[in-house]
């Protein structure tokens, strides 16, 4: 069942389309990864919903009803452009924060001390701000996002800022979050940060879809008969035989191995087959059938969406 | 807790908290209760030490009378507790400058022979320190009678009369006019009004309103662009809408500065207060003391002429003080402070969501120093002439008229134009808060964007 279920939304600003009929189905309780350059449309489309912009037409129903004020109260935002009053105390700003998202100030008080001990950061509490390292700022405003229990969380570059630790640990909160059941929207252009924990994904470009589902489904369906391994016996016989139906892409002889990399080339073959043929020769030390990185699919996508696109001008958002 | 009152707390707790604030709360008083003791404990401090005046009396005609045993019976220069007078003849005036400075005279009194026969009596002060006000009154004072009385008797002797007619004379043509301003009320009663009052009051409130525009006008821009620059604007947007995120910064600055006018008003009335109890002489405010109670029993007589004159000058003052309606200056001045302050707050609220940073804003400065320093312009002719047409048009126009109106305020103003400059300052702050609320909207999210007042436009017009 979708969580947030958006159809055919366009948001026109004065000199370009932001997003053009945009529709887009997130399932309940799912991490949904929205990917794409940056200025492909996806704050415009985050900011939709969270009402601070509205569409210029279509519709976005949540959790089975039309987006409207009381959604707010429901929604946790971590804005990629984020910050905090930099005189004011950790304590007091959290707080505010938390009641303006309509929690009671002792309810506030009580979720503010569970997640400032879990984090290990109590002692901020008295702290201004701008005594805070960048990093720590960040966590601070992790825990205001979540601190209302909210069902639809949306991250925007939720890892930007964090260091490896910090943003691992910020990972597993995330899935503890989807786990306990809140639906969470993660827009990123940084498509490996996603990978791992995305269930679901949608690639935006230009402010169009140009992908959307399960990673698994996509990643299969993006799959080009790829394979890796490594042999140990007579590879030029293997290599004979190979050649009808395989394009050898790479093949380097070390000691008595051969590891070799080769494309599949008439699709009705399996990977057993591969594999059979291969027992014949010698012995299979390490097979790997390889997919895709989310990375060469969106550039294929977007290659294949808009021809006269040069490959250059996607990578260079990386 | 709504939203809004959650906001206008935070926006007044934060700024009232702040060390700056409470800086200004203390210091500001300190210095306005200076202003109003310095000139009195001033005054009385330079009577303290007795000054001693060389007179160097080159027309003879003030030397005092003296009995036959050397005691002064009589001398037309009165030595008071703090001034002493010492005669001296034949004594030459460069020789008397250059040893002034080794001798502990205060000053030398040079009175030239012609001081009679001359139109206006040329007498010269020297000394080193620059005299006070009050040595040199009393010096004029006491001279001035004396010369008239000998000019009198000159008179006399040309036309043959007495010394005794000529004081009948004097007596009978003696007058002085003393010009009292009454203002006529609608319902016929009279009060008496002093226009220095009127004036003193009006500048006082126009320019503490102006003062208060820009200083909180200010507070709100600068607001605004820090949650701009610190980016927590989205986080806050998420939650609330933009305009009450706008409205509650407003009225929490507001609150703020009507906490620091209190905190002025009372600080300043105790610190004077106190200060008037431990520095000024008892004996001075015994005297005031009695000069008011003057003010009832209306006794004039010939040797208390001078003293007189200040009792009258102070009792008008004083009954034109009590004359002036303060419930109504005071309501008045508050209604214009906030109208003037709403308006003008959403002009900064709008400038400061269109920047990045403070020193973008001036290109957008413009429309609101242009007004603020018209008001103050006309504000000045205004005192001057609280009735003519300028006045009249810029206590109307709502940019300006917080400030000059008030100015009109004390010298009283007909009942209409008050009703239209209050029902134009409030269609037109509404109209603003409005328009404001459109512009911060659109530019609260916008960065990295050098704004143009075309751009603004854009955001006016722009939907939802």
């Amino acid at each position: 069942m979708a969580y947030i279920e958006a159809t055919d939304v366009v948001k026109q600003f004065s000199n370009h389309l932001a997003l053009d009929h945009l529709s887009l189905s997130v399932p309940k309780g799912s991490i949904y990864g929205l990917l794409g350059p940056n200025g492909a449309g996806k704050t415009t489309f985050i900011r939709i919903i969270n009402q601070i912009t509205a569409p210029d037409s279509g519709t976005i129903i949540i959790d089975g009803k039309k987006l409207n004020p009381k959604h707010i109260y429901r929604i946790g935002y971590l804005p990629e452009e984020r910050g905090l009053y930099k005189k004011m105390k950790v304590g007091e700003q959290a707080l505010y924060l938390s009641r303006l998202k309509g929690m009671s100030k002792h309810d506030a008080l009580r979720a503010l001390k569970f997640w400032f001990e879990k984090f290990d950061i109590s002692e901020w509490w008295n702290k201004k701000v701008e005594e805070l390292s960048k990093g720590m700022a960040q966590k601070v405003q992790f825990i205001t996002t979540v601190l209302h229990k909210p069902e639809l969380l949306i991250f925007d570059e939720p890892f930007s800022g964090f260091d490896p630790i910090n943003a691992n640990l910020l990972k597993k909160e995330i899935i503890n979050l989807r786990n306990e059941g809140a639906t969470i929207l993660f827009s990123t252009h940084i498509m490996s940060s996603v990978e791992e924990i995305c269930d679901d994904i949608a690639l935006i470009n230009k402010s169009k879809k140009i992908l959307e589902g399960s990673i698994d489904t996509i990643k299969e369906s993006f799959s080009t008969g790829l394979y890796e391994f490594v042999f140990s016996g007579y590879f030029h016989k293997l290599k004979a035989t190979l050649t009808s139906n395989y394009e050898i892409l790479e093949a380097v002889e070390h000691e008595n191995q051969t590891r070799v990399k080769l494309r599949l080339l008439n699709s009705d073959i399996s990977s057993n087959d591969l594999v059979k043929t291969m027992m014949q020769y010698g012995n299979i030390e390490h097979f790997n059938r390889i997919r895709p990185s989310l990375n060469d699919i969106f550039i294929q996508a977007v290659e294949e969406a808009s021809e006269p696109t040069t490959p250059n001008e996607i990578l260079s958002y990386e | 807790m709504s939203k809004a009152s959650l906001i206008i707390q935070r926006e007044y707790i934060t700024r009232v908290k702040k060390p700056s604030f409470i800086i200004m709360s203390i210091i500001g008083p300190i210095l306005f209760a200076a202003l109003m003791i310095a000139p009195a404990l001033l005054a009385q401090m330079e009577e303290d030490d007795l000054k001693k005046i060389a007179v160097l009396d080159d027309s003879y005609l003030f030397s005092p009378t003296k009995d036959a045993d050397g005691n002064t019976v009589f001398s037309v220069l009165k030595d008071t507790e703090f001034i002493k007078f010492d005669y001296f003849y034949s004594y030459d005036l460069d020789e008397a400058k250059a040893d002034l400075k080794d001798n502990d005279y205060y000053a030398i009194l040079y009175i030239p022979h012609t001081v009679v026969s001359s139109g206006v009596g040329q007498v010269q002060l020297f000394s080193y320190q620059q005299p006070g006000l009050g040595l040199k009154m009393h010096i004029a004072n006491c001279m001035e009678k004396h010369i008239e009385d000998i000019k009198m008797q000159e008179k006399g002797l040309e036309y043959g009369l007495s010394d005794k007619d000529m004081r009948n004379i004097i007596k009978a043509v003696n007058s002085s006019v003393n010009v009292n301003t009454i203002k006529l009320s609608e319902d016929g009663e009279e009060k008496e009004t002093s226009t220095e009052v009127s004036m003193i009051l009006g500048y006082i409130c126009g320019f503490l309103i102006f003062i208060f525009v820009f200083m909180y006008g200010s507070q709100v821009m600068r607001g605004v662009i820090e949650e701009k620059t610190s980016r927590i604007i989205e986080v806050i947007v998420s939650s609330v809408r933009p305009f009450q995120l706008m409205l509650g910064k407003i009225v929490g600055v507001a609150l703020v500065g009507l906490t620091q006018f209190m905190i002025w008003v009372l600080l300043t009335f105790a610190l004077v207060s106190v200060a008037q109890a431990a520095f000024l002489d008892p004996a001075k405010t015994i005297e005031v003391a009695k000069e008011q109670s003057l003010e009832t029993s209306n006794i004039l007589t010939d040797d208390t002429a001078v003293q007189d004159e200040a009792v009258e000058g102070f009792q008008q003052m004083y009954s034109a003080i009590r004359n002036i309606n303060f419930p109504l200056v005071l309501g008045m001045f508050l209604f214009y402070f906030l109208g003037g302050y709403l308006l003008y707050a959403a002009m900064f609220a709008a400038v400061g969501s269109a920047v990045d940073n403070e020193t973008d804003t001036q290109q957008f400065m413009l429309p609101i120093t242009i007004p603020l320093v018209l008001a103050i312009i006309v504000m000045i002719s205004a005192i001057n002439n609280p009735d003519s047409s300028i006045a009249y048009w810029f206590s109307i126009i709502p940019f300006t008229s917080p400030v000059v109106m008030m100015v009109r305020i004390p010298f009283g103003v007909p009942l209409a134009d008050v009703l239209i400059s209050v029902g134009l300052l409030i269609l037109s702050f509404i109209f603003m808060v409005w328009l404001a609320g459109k512009i911060y909207r659109t530019g609260i999210l916008m960065y990295g964007k050098k704004v143009t007042y075309k751009e603004l436009w854009k955001w006016i017009r722009f939907k939802g």
